[in-house]
């Protein structure tokens, strides 16, 4: 009888060991995330009505917010590994504009081009090419020279701000009519139309950048979750020393980290330029910041070793609703966006600070 | 060996012994840098260093050249370098929201002086009160910054985000997004110059808050504290050092720089724009910190190093300017000077370059010994 109850606690004892063990923090974090973005949802819609009801709505919030789905993406797995990559804005900026110059060349240039338009194809792989050469410096820089990440990436940021610049200072709409097509592709979303106010049933649609992004995500989540690369993401950002001596090679993960970064910041980049059709130095202003915000908001912990691509997801969600009400309360909307999502910021830091100590007294 | 042979090689020796030395000083770098930038300028156009002595529009003795420019404008850019060598020290991280933060405090003198009225006939308070006003509620971003570094242990510059963003957002919100002017002369004075001064008043202002610093390093245990605390933060509180509050302290003290430095700022305009005023001058300031030959991740530090870099970012934008690069285009080339700057100094890149200088030594020393 002893014995039974014994072994009875015992597999007890094993349930709630394993339940714990489930509720990492990455997961918890991942919880948090969900359910804020549910409550954001819930409360655009309590505030401003049936708009949000709408499925388009939901979708818009996803066709402006792809490219930014794939820069967090990037800037979580720079995250993971405990460093951090401040120039994806810039280098998205950078991007549009070399894209948008190469292919307008025969309206720059008539008298070298004339007829002769870039192509969609090449400028698509001048952007993953400005992204890759990013990547590859930043991340031999930061990876095998020891040096700050943030140093690293603020001067990566303000050379890709200065270049920009040199190639063309002021803003332009792309006429290039291959490059139009494309932008102008809509993938309809089947079964999730709505009437509008004539009673003609309007298809909901998604532009391609979205399901770049999406597929993004998968991929990204797949290789966090179930390969090795991933895995040792994880364990040079829980601990450095310990993954060194896992015979983990930490300096390549950390430098692969950076430049599959500095890649979304291309691909980022061109999903930018497919969205906006335009090249403008002000560009993805201030991108590099919500994509922080979003990658801490999904519970990607700045100290490194957490973190979830798919709490990543909904992490640019939330912030994104929260800039849609606030500017669809009408007030200033540049200034208070900012400060928004500046105040998101600092109640997500302050909750992981909190979080990390609690461990810490926990451990001890 | 003959005596003569012996001494050449002493003397040799002891030559490239101060080489060495000279080259290991802290303050080779930034001194360096304002050599080849002071050759350059000399090589390609010596009016760069004339110096004249003019009259305003006012009729008063005013002294004019990119000299007095420089040291003028790099005012503000030294009393942030003050602030932000110390919070590099003790954090071991910087503040990038100093630029946003001078927009407040610009944006606070603006709001008291002008009250509701954003373009008033007369200043409605003194601007001694409107400067201790600004200065306080500098004090208090900084403290908040401080706050998250010290007690919430968030890294500096994710902490110093937050305010990077909002900043700026702050500083119209205060003013209610309008863009007070006031016409009062006085104001004017202490970002161009007071009338019968030859000098620009920022240069001034500069120099009392180094003296001030200098003092206060001098006879207080600032500089131990920040150094030790930068250096190991476990280990100083063990020998009775509170880490938490130098940290916080240090960032208040930042916070008093940037309130200065906003206040020369608006001076020099007698208005404020929101979204340029002081944009990027973070980068400057990091950039200052690290050509003074100050390490990024804290601990010890040279505050003559970090206010000489100060000018020679000055030096090297104005020198940038009248080469007629775009101003947008600046950010470009001082990043490639940080990316340098940090590579050549980072410990690994030393390392390396210490054992080949062995190398190639002992092969010249092997080579001689054939010959002889």
């Amino acid at each position: 009888m002893s014995s039974n109850t014994n072994a009875a606690a015992n597999i007890k004892a094993e349930k709630n060991l394993r339940k714990r063990a489930g509720l990492t923090d990455t997961n918890l974090l991942l919880i948090i995330t969900i359910a804020v973005f549910v409550a954001m949802y819930a409360l655009a819609v309590f505030l401003l009505g049936g708009g949000f009801t709408k499925p388009q709505t939901f979708f818009n919030i996803l066709n402006e917010n792809a490219s930014l789905i794939v820069l967090s993406c990037g800037m979580s797995l720079v995250m993971i590994t405990g460093g951090i990559d401040i120039s994806v804005g810039q280098v998205t900026a950078l991007v549009c504009m070399a894209c948008a110059v190469y292919l307008d060349r025969d309206v720059l240039h008539p008298e070298e081009y004339a007829g002769n338009p870039g192509n969609v194809v090449t400028a698509l792989l001048i952007a993953l090419g400005i992204g890759l050469a990013f990547g590859l410096v930043q991340g031999f820089i930061v990876a095998y020279l020891n040096i700050q990440p943030f140093i690293v990436t603020l001067a990566g940021l303000f050379f890709a701000k200065g270049m920009t610049t040199i190639i063309n200072a002021t803003q332009f709409n792309v006429a290039n009519e291959q490059f139009l097509k494309l932008k102008e592709k809509r993938i309809t979303v089947p079964g999730m139309g709505a009437n509008n106010k004539l009673g003609v049933y309007v298809p909901a649609y998604v532009e391609i950048g979205v399901i770049v992004a999406v597929a993004i995500v998968i991929i990204l989540f797949i290789l966090l979750r179930w390969t090795k690369l991933g895995r040792n993401f994880y364990a040079v950002g829980g601990n450095n020393q310990s993954a060194n001596m896992l015979g983990i090679n930490v300096r390549r993960t950390k430098f692969m980290a950076h430049l599959l970064c500095g890649l979304l910041a291309g691909i980022g980049g061109f999903v930018y330029f497919m969205h906006a059709g335009s090249g403008s130095p002000s560009h993805a202003g201030g991108a590099e910041m919500n994509a922080i915000a979003s990658s801490i908001i999904g519970g990607t912990m700045l100290t490194g070793g957490v973190g979830n691509i798919a709490g990543t997801f909904f992490g640019v969600l939330s912030l994104s609703t929260i800039k849609n009400i606030v500017a669809s309360l009408g007030l200033d909307e540049a200034w208070w966006t900012n400060i928004t999502v500046a105040l998101m910021l600092c109640i997500f830091l302050l909750l992981q600070s909190v979080i990390l100590s609690r461990k810490h007294k926990a451990k001890k | 060996m003959s005596t003569s042979q012996k001494d050449l090689k002493l003397k040799k020796r002891s030559f490239s012994a101060f080489l060495g030395n000279m080259v290991r000083q802290q303050l080779f770098i930034p001194v360096a840098a304002l050599l080849i930038l002071v050759l350059f300028n000399l090589i390609m156009d010596p009016s760069f260093f004339k110096i004249e002595l003019g009259h305003n529009s006012a009729g008063d003795p005013v002294l004019s050249g990119y000299l007095i420019t420089i040291i003028d404008y790099a005012s503000e850019l030294a009393i942030l370098a003050i602030g932000m060598t110390l919070v590099t020290s003790a954090s071991g991280g910087q503040d990038i929201s100093v630029g946003a933060a001078m927009a407040i405090a610009g944006s606070v003198v603006l709001r008291v002086l002008c009250g509701n009225n954003p373009r008033p006939e007369h200043m409605q308070t003194s601007i001694i009160v409107a400067f201790l006003i600004a200065v306080l509620v500098s004090m208090c971003f900084g403290a908040f910054n401080g706050m998250l570094v010290a007690f919430f242990k968030i890294q500096p510059m994710v902490a110093t985000l937050i305010l990077y963003t909002a900043g700026r957002s702050i500083a119209a919100w205060i003013n209610k997004n309008k863009l007070p002017v006031i016409s009062d002369p006085s104001f004017g004075y202490f970002g161009n110059s007071i009338p019968g001064i030859p000098l620009p008043t920022p240069i001034f202002i500069a120099v009392i808050c180094m003296i001030i610093i200098a003092v206060v390093l001098k006879f207080t245990n600032l500089r131990l504290y920040s150094q030790s605390v930068g250096i190991n933060s476990s280990s100083s509180r063990l020998n009775g050092i509170n880490p938490q509050m130098v940290k916080f302290l240090t960032f208040v003290i930042l916070g008093v720089c940037v309130a200065v430095a906003g206040f020369i700022k608006v001076s020099r305009l007698s208005t404020i724009n929101y979204s340029v005023i002081a944009k990027d001058i973070e980068m400057d300031a990091i950039l200052a910190v690290a050509l003074g030959g100050n390490s990024l991740g804290g601990g010890k530090f040279n505050m003559k190093a970090s206010i000489i870099g100060a000018y020679v970012i000055q030096f090297l934008t104005t020198t940038l300017t009248k080469f007629k690069v775009n101003s947008t285009a600046i950010p470009a080339y001082k990043a490639v000077v940080v990316i340098i700057l940090v590579v050549l100094s980072a410990p690994i890149v030393r390392e390396k370059m210490g054992t080949l200088r062995k190398k190639l030594a002992r092969s010249k020393g092997n080579v001689g010994k054939e010959v002889a």
